[in-house]
């Protein structure tokens, strides 16, 4: 069933994400696209894109969005849309909120106990290369049109690595070359 | 000590006006809490850094360690929920809104232009988080190696967190034993 799975997939979601957001969108991509086949590689980006521009952490954005796109896709009412959202919030949720409340226990005896360092100091690389892997697998076909696509990416990277603008003001800009030139 | 319902009103006010993720959420949680003398700031780089250590999100982790030290696991449900359910209500506002401009001629045109910077800003915080990380060899094998295995061999995300936290336990139990012999 739609719900069982779909509960089940962010709960993992939820469960391996380490480093945050951006990391994280590499295991939604991978489960959700990849794995599943619930949406398409241009659907997932621009979520992404959606999820950036509104309030709110990237990763509830993005979990709430799809939850209701995947009952959405399958044709499925309103309500039951809404449903699905709530279902993979709930799920991307649970797994942090049980284990920080654990860890929040122990923390002050662990914290500098060698093993635990030990792994922090390989998840951090591990981390970036999850979110490396994020922007490396949504350059598609799907996204990546033509020889436009790839000077509109590089010319925000530019502007975003120099703080010339927020990524609100980012995606507005590039919402505009688009109608500009296709 | 602090009520609930100061607990869901300051965290569903953090939840909805901050956009852009974790950092800027700092700030504002600094304004409300710290300076309300709800937190000292000790309790607040303690709950920084715990926030970051846990698996999950950032925003979502704040709130569940903020709401346990205010009033404990009731506070934690009250402050998660309250933050996760104003990008919930506005992203389900949106979705229901996009599924029916999906198809407009413009609104494609719009998002062909915005896929492309959806890269490249998900590119930024992996340069902004090498800057910030003291890198070893080691772990520019593990970034790079990530990388090559989810996107080209389509390994789950999760095998590889698996695999550097048995690693990384297996490589510091064993410069810890080997000191130890010293």
């Amino acid at each position: 069933m739609i719900f069982v799975e779909l509960f089940l997939t962010f709960f993992l979601i939820g469960m391996f994400t380490i480093g945050g957001g951006y990391a994280m969108l590499s295991l939604i991509q991978n489960e959700v696209v990849s794995v599943h086949g619930w949406i398409t590689d241009a659907m997932f980006t621009d979520i992404v894109a959606i999820s950036q521009m509104t309030p709110g952490p990237i990763g509830i954005n993005s979990a709430t969005y799809i939850g209701y796109e995947v009952l959405s896709q399958q044709g499925a009412s309103e309500f039951m849309c809404v449903l699905g959202s709530f279902t993979a919030t709930f799920a991307v949720v649970l797994p942090s909120f049980i284990i920080v409340l654990m860890l929040c226990k122990v923390y002050e005896k662990w914290k500098d106990h060698y093993l635990f360092k030990g792994i922090m100091s390989g998840l951090k690389p591990a981390t970036l290369g999850l979110i490396g892997t994020a922007a490396l697998s949504l350059a598609t076909p799907e996204n990546f049109i033509d020889w436009k696509s790839f000077v509109i990416c590089i010319l925000a990277f530019i502007a975003l690595y120099f703080k010339k603008v927020g990524p609100f003001g980012i995606i507005g800009l590039g919402a505009l070359v688009g109608l500009l030139v296709y | 000590m602090v009520s609930l319902w100061k607990i869901f009103w300051i965290f569903a006010k953090i939840g909805a006006f901050t956009i852009g993720g974790g950092i800027p959420m700092i700030v504002a949680i600094k304004k409300e809490l710290v300076e309300r003398k709800w937190l000292n700031d000790e309790d607040f780089v303690d709950i920084i850094t715990l926030a970051q250590t846990a698996p999950g999100l950032f925003a979502v982790n704040i709130a569940i360690l903020t709401g346990h030290r205010l009033r404990g696991t009731k506070g934690s449900v009250t402050a998660t929920v309250a933050s996760c359910l104003p990008p919930f209500l506005i992203i389900l506002l949106v979705a229901m809104f996009f599924t029916s401009f999906k198809d407009n001629e413009y609104v494609i045109k719009a998002f062909k232009g915005i896929r492309p910077v959806v890269v490249a800003l998900i590119g930024i915080p992996m340069i902004d988080m090498l800057k910030a990380t003291k890198m070893r060899w080691w772990s520019w094998i593990i970034v790079i190696s990530s990388m090559l295995l989810v996107c080209f061999l389509s390994v789950s995300p999760i095998y590889i967190l698996i695999c550097v936290i048995v690693m990384a336990a297996f490589v510091s139990w064993y410069n810890n034993r080997k000191e130890a012999e010293k």
